[in-house]
C-alpha cells in the first residue's frame, strides 16, 4: 500500500508540473503580448512598458517559468492586477464557496444515482431500466448552464419555491444559505445523475452476472444481503472513480453555472479574471483547480484499492 | 428479406468467397439494425431538422434573424411564436438560424480531434514503451483540467475567432480520443494477423495504417459520434462564456448569455427557446452516438 501511494504521488507531481507548463505556455508563449492585452489596443507604448515591468512579462521566459513553479510550491501568486490584493486572499474564500456548492450537489446526487443505477441493473432491459438509462443520457448531455437557466425560470421565478440567485445575504444563518444554494445544487445534481447512474448500472450488471453473486445466492443468502455484501462492493469501484473525477471537475467546470446563479465561486472568479486579463488570478485559479482534481482522483484511487486489493498491481498506467 | 446479388467483378471462380461483397453485406446488416432502433430514428429526425435550418438559414425563417426589428420583448404570440428579444428581433427566426454555426464548428473540431487522436493512439498503442509513457503523461495533464477552462485560457491568450475555437476544441479532445484508440490498438496488436504481418517483414507504418487501422474503424466511428455530441456541448458553453461565437450571430449559447439576466424580470422566452434548442441537438447527437455504439459493439 505504501509503495502504491508513493508511486501515485510521484506521478501526480509530474502531471502537476506538466499542467503548470501548459498553463504557462498558453498564457505567455503563444502569440500576444500580455502587457499589451492588459493595457488594451489603444494604449501608449510607455504605458504598456510600465505594465510589462510590473508583471515581469519582459523577463526571459525561463525566469518567468521558474517564477510560476516557485509560486506554486509556496502557493503565493503575488498580487491581483485588478484588486491589488494577494491572490491567495481572493481565491481561498472563492474555493470555500465553490466547495459548499459541490458538497451539496454530491449529497443530493450520489444516493439517488447509485440507487437508480442498482435498480436499473436488477431490472435490466425492462421499461424501468430503459427509463433510467434515457433519463441519465438526457441529463448528462445537456450543458449545465442550460438546465440551470431552465430550472431557474421554472422553480425560481415561475413557481417561486426557491431563491433564484445563489448567494445569501451576508450574515445569514446556515439554513438560509442552504436554501439559496439548493437550486444550483439541484442543477448540478441533474448533470451528475446521468454519469453516476450509468456507471453504477454497468458495474452492477457485471457484478450481478458474476460467479460470486451466483454462489452467494446459491448458499442461501437473502437478496438484500447479496446486494449489500457482494454486489455493491464490486459494482461501485468504477462509480468511486467517476465521483472522484467529477468532484475535481465540479470545482472548475462550474464556471457557467456560477455565472447563471451569480455565485462568487472559483469558476466565476476565473471567468471574470479572464475578461480582466488578470493573469495572476488566472494562473493560480487554474493550477488550484488542477490540484483539487488530483487530490480527489488520488482519494478515489485509494478508495478503490482499499475496496479491491487486486487493483493495486499495475496501478497508474 | 431481399436476396443479395454479388457484384459481377471477381466472380470468375464461384467457389472463392468474395470478401468485398461479404463486407458490404455486413455493413448493410448493421445499417438495418441501426434503422430498427427508435433512439436512432428520433435522434436523426431532430438532427435533420437542425441541418435543414442550418443549410437554408434566413431563407426559411419567418423573419430575418439579424435585421428585422419589431416591438421589443413581446411575449410569444401569433405573429412571433417564440416572442421577440430586447432588440425586437424574432426569437424563432434566431433560434432556427442559430443552428448553422454550431453545426459547422462542432463536427469540424471533432473530425480534427479524431484524426490527431487516431494517429497518436496508433503510435502509442503499437510502440508502447517510452513514447507511450511520455505522451501518456501529457494526456493525463490535459485531462486533469476541465476543457471549458482551458479553452477559456487559450481564447484569453490568442483572441477569438472561429479557427481558434475549432483548433482549441480539437486539441482538448485529442487526449480522450488517443486514449480510446490506444486501448483498441493494444487489443488488436495481440491478434495473429499483426504478428504475421510483422513476420512477413512489413514496416511499422504499414502495419499501423494498413493492417490495424481498418480493423478499428468501428471504434473510430463510435468515438467520432460521441465527440461530435461533446463538441456541440463545448461550443455552446464557450459561446455562453463569450469565448466562442461572437454577436450579433444568432448563436444559442450567446442568446442565453445575453438574456438569462431577464428571467428574474419574467422574460423567459429569449432564454428558454435557445436552451431547448441546445438540449435537443445535444440529446439528438447522443442518441445517435449511443445507438451506433451498441450496433457496432454487438
Amino acid at each position: 500500500m505504501g509503495r502504491f501511494i508513493a508511486r501515485r504521488l510521484g506521478l501526480a507531481v509530474i502531471t502537476l508540473i506538466l499542467i503548470i507548463t501548459a498553463v504557462f505556455f498558453i498564457l505567455n508563449v503563444l502569440p500576444g503580448d500580455p502587457a499589451r492585452r492588459i493595457a488594451g489596443p489603444f494604449a501608449q507604448q510607455e504605458q504598456v512598458d510600465i505594465i510589462a515591468a510590473r508583471i515581469g512579462s519582459n523577463d526571459p521566459l525561463a525566469t518567468q517559468y521558474w517564477r510560476v513553479l516557485k509560486n506554486t510550491a509556496t502557493f503565493d501568486f503575488g498580487t491581483s492586477f485588478t484588486f491589488n490584493k494577494p491572490v491567495r486572499e481572493i481565491l481561498f474564500p472563492d474555493l470555500w464557496r465553490s466547495a459548499k456548492l459541490v458538497i451539496l450537489a454530491l449529497i443530493l446526487t450520489i444516493p439517488i444515482s447509485i440507487a437508480a443505477g442498482i435498480y436499473a441493473a436488477r431490472r435490466k432491459d425492462t421499461f424501468a431500466d430503459r427509463a433510467v438509462v434515457t433519463m441519465g443520457l438526457a441529463s448528462a448531455s445537456i450543458p449545465e448552464f442550460v438546465s440551470a437557466a431552465v430550472l431557474q425560470y421554472l422553480i425560481g421565478v415561475e413557481l417561486g419555491w426557491l431563491p433564484a440567485l445563489a448567494l445569501a445575504p451576508s450574515g445569514s444563518s446556515f439554513l438560509v444559505e442552504l436554501e439559496h444554494l439548493l437550486l444550483p445544487g439541484i442543477a448540478l445534481a441533474v448533470v451528475y445523475f446521468g454519469y453516476i447512474a450509468r456507471i453504477t448500472r454497468n458495474g452492477a450488471i457485471k457484478a450481478f452476472a458474476s460467479d460470486y453473486t451466483r454462489t452467494a445466492y446459491m448458499k442461501g443468502l437473502a437478496p438484500r444481503q447479496v446486494v449489500r455484501r457482494h454486489v455493491l462492493r464490486n459494482a461501485l469501484q468504477e462509480t468511486v472513480t467517476v465521483i472522484g473525477v467529477a468532484v475535481g471537475y465540479l470545482f472548475g467546470g462550474l464556471v457557467a453555472l456560477e455565472i447563471v446563479f451569480n455565485y462568487p465561486g472559483l469558476g466565476r472568479r476565473i471567468f471574470v479574471a479572464a475578461g480582466d486579463k488578470d493573469y495572476p488570478i488566472l494562473t493560480a485559479g487554474v493550477i488550484l483547480i488542477a490540484l483539487v482534481y488530483m487530490v480527489f482522483t488520488l482519494l478515489a484511487d485509494l478508495t478503490v484499492s482499499w475496496m479491491n486489493p487486486r487493483s493495486r498491481q499495475g496501478a497508474g498506467t | 428479406m431481399t436476396i443479395e446479388t454479388p457484384p459481377e467483378s471477381g466472380a470468375a471462380q464461384p467457389e472463392v468467397i468474395d470478401m468485398r461483397s461479404e463486407k458490404k453485406q455486413a455493413r448493410r446488416e448493421r445499417l438495418r439494425l441501426l434503422l430498427r432502433r427508435p433512439s436512432f430514428i428520433i435522434g436523426s429526425v431532430i438532427l435533420l431538422f437542425w441541418v435543414v435550418c442550418a443549410v437554408f438559414g434566413s431563407a426559411i425563417t419567418p423573419y430575418h434573424p439579424l435585421s428585422d426589428f419589431d416591438v421589443s420583448s413581446q411575449r410569444p404570440n401569433a405573429a412571433h411564436w417564440f416572442g421577440t428579444d430586447v432588440l425586437g428581433r424574432d426569437v424563432l427566426s434566431r433560434v432556427m438560424a442559430g443552428a448553422r454555426d454550431v453545426l459547422v464548428l462542432a463536427p469540424l473540431a471533432a473530425v480534427l480531434a479524431i484524426i490527431t487522436g487516431t494517429v497518436l493512439g496508433l503510435v502509442t498503442g503499437y510502440f508502447r514503451g517510452a513514447v507511450d509513457e511520455i505522451i501518456g503523461r501529457f494526456i493525463e495533464a490535459i485531462l486533469s483540467l476541465p476543457a471549458v477552462l482551458l479553452a477559456l485560457l487559450v481564447v484569453v491568450a490568442v483572441g477569438n475567432s472561429r479557427p481558434v475555437v475549432i483548433g482549441t476544441i480539437a486539441v482538448l479532445f485529442t487526449p480522450v480520443v488517443t486514449r480510446t484508440i490506444r486501448t483498441a490498438v493494444i487489443t488488436e496488436s495481440r491478434l495473429d494477423y499483426v504478428e504475421s504481418a510483422r513476420l512477413r517483414g512489413e514496416g511499422a507504418t504499414f502495419i499501423m495504417f494498413r493492417e490495424i487501422l481498418p480493423n478499428i474503424t468501428g471504434v473510430i466511428i463510435v468515438e467520432l459520434t460521441v465527440r461530435i455530441a461533446y463538441a456541440v456541448f463545448t461550443v455552446a458553453t464557450l459561446s455562453f462564456l463569450g469565448a466562442g461565437i461572437q454577436p450579433p450571430a444568432p448563436d444559442w449559447g450567446l442568446a442565453i448569455a445575453d438574456n438569462y439576466g431577464l428571467i428574474q424580470a419574467g422574460q423567459w422566452w429569449p432564454t428558454l427557446f435557445p436552451a431547448l434548442a441546445i438540449a435537443s441537438l445535444v440529446i439528438a447527437a447522443n442518441l445517435i452516438a449511443d445507438s451506433i455504439e451498441s450496433v457496432v459493439s454487438s
